[in-house]
């Protein structure tokens, strides 16, 4: 159950679009994700599980399981973390702990801080103890500084289109990863572009509607909170693309806080950062870094966990806090 | 903490201008103006500009220093200006020669916006 006193601690629910879910309803059986929380798709109904410290036993192995972890914001040294390779660290070991060993590990991007190349060495060389050796990335505005991404794609794009842009199969799974950090406008949000959205049309079009959709990027692929820049603006476009599919489901990072949405046959889940935590949205005078009582920290960052069950349409989505 | 010690000197070094203003004759005074260049300052804090709007003379040399725990940039709509990326505490300075409205934004975080008149 949420406490409204516990404000940090809360899973926060955007219902501003009618999408015929009950807030009250939904908040009810939502669990902290500290103790974690399971989310399992079912033909479109999220159904979700508070989860105890014993793990998730009783979710059933799927044939898929995958991780995303994001914002590890490596070089950020303010007082907020000042140890953002130890929470990376932690996040890893996380990570290895896993009852299922995850495949492969999504990262939404913000791997560096400042775009600067030992930032990104680090963070390779922690996650090389991670179980899982398939790494994929999608850039978030700080991997992008100063030379429109150059740097980044030379790193992670070599296979990718446009300004880092792909799509790959696993396991009966279509992946795709967007980019919509680059050439951003005065006064408005993420963006993807004509080039990304013609792409994307193409890249899905002849795909059966019964194939599960994963889609990454950085920003928020729905309208979070425009005031603090949290939302893309051509998103609704490419996810009219994405309507005949019976499940999609949408990961983002960049606003370093969990929350989540549903719509009609898309659920929308936004990661905790490995680095530091931001304010909910509003909250405060900006979505700066946000300082937390020494010990508090590391409740607030964390993994996200995806199993998948084939035949099942069910994807179930578990949040670890690195505490 | 930090931000608490540079206010501080920022209001020590107001002081200490202040004192010469006092301690200075009319003619050195104008003399002074006449030799220093026009400056002025927009500062980057909680993710905006202050002031959003600032008006110069032509000439005015303007210096933005950002004051957040994360990096920004200031860059014209039009590209006539663009600074690197600053970092906490580093700064980015440009002279605005001609009159004209100079609107520009963060490139990282672009729903921060600002403009400069200059006339």
């Amino acid at each position: 159950m949420i406490d409204d006193k516990d404000s940090t601690n809360d899973l926060i629910v955007d219902d501003h679009h009618d999408d015929g879910v009950d807030r009250r309803g939904f908040l009810k059986c939502m669990a902290w994700a500290g103790a974690g929380a399971l989310y399992v798709m079912q033909g479109g109904v999220l159904k979700s599980y508070a989860m105890g410290a014993s793990g998730r036993s009783d979710i059933p192995a799927g044939e898929l399981s995958f991780v995303q972890i994001s914002d590890s914001h490596m070089g950020f040294n303010k007082a907020a973390n000042t140890d953002v390779v130890g929470t990376l660290k932690t996040a890893v070991d996380k990570i290895n702990a896993l009852s299922i060993a995850p495949e492969l590990i999504l990262h939404t991007g913000d791997i560096s801080h400042l775009s600067k190349p030992e930032e990104f060495d680090t963070v390779d060389q922690v996650l090389k103890g991670a179980v899982a050796k398939d790494v994929f990335y999608v850039p978030g505005e700080h991997d992008v500084l100063n030379d429109d991404g150059k740097q980044y794609l030379e790193r992670y794009g070599k296979v990718a289109n446009g300004s880092g842009w792909y799509s790959f199969d696993k396991k009966g799974v279509h992946f795709i990863g967007l980019v919509n950090v680059m050439n951003l406008k005065p006064g408005g949000l993420g963006s993807l572009g004509p080039d990304q959205l013609e792409w994307l049309e193409h890249d899905v079009k002849h795909r059966k509607a019964s194939t599960p959709i994963v889609v990454f990027a950085h920003m928020p692929l729905w309208s979070v909170y425009p005031e603090w820049g949290w939302g893309t603006e051509d998103s609704a476009q490419a996810l009219s693309y994405l309507k005949k599919f019976g499940s999609v489901t949408v990961l983002n990072g960049h606003i370093h806080q969990l929350m989540q949405k549903v719509e009609g046959n898309v659920t929308f889940h936004t990661a905790a950062s490995t680095a530091f935590p931001q304010p909910q949205p509003g909250k405060a005078d900006s979505p700066g870094p946000m300082v937390v009582p020494a010990g508090e920290l590391r409740g607030l960052l964390g993994i996200t966990d995806v199993n998948f069950v084939q035949g099942r349409h069910a994807l179930a989505i578990v949040d670890s806090s690195l505490k | 903490m930090r931000k608490g010690i540079q206010r501080a000197g920022r209001i020590a070094a107001i002081a200490l201008a202040s004192t010469l203003v006092i301690g200075g004759s009319a003619n050195l005074l104008v003399q002074a103006d006449a030799a220093t260049p026009v400056t002025a300052e927009v500062k980057i804090d909680n993710f905006s500009f202050g002031p959003v709007s600032l008006t110069v003379a032509p000439g005015t040399k303007v210096t933005w220093t950002n004051r957040d725990d994360i990096p920004h940039t200031v860059v014209a709509d039009d590209k006539t200006f663009k600074s690197k990326v600053l970092d906490t505490d580093e700064t980015f300075s440009y002279t605005f020669d001609k009159p004209g409205t100079y609107p520009y934004f963060c490139s990282i975080h672009p729903h921060m916006t600002g403009q400069i008149v200059v006339k």
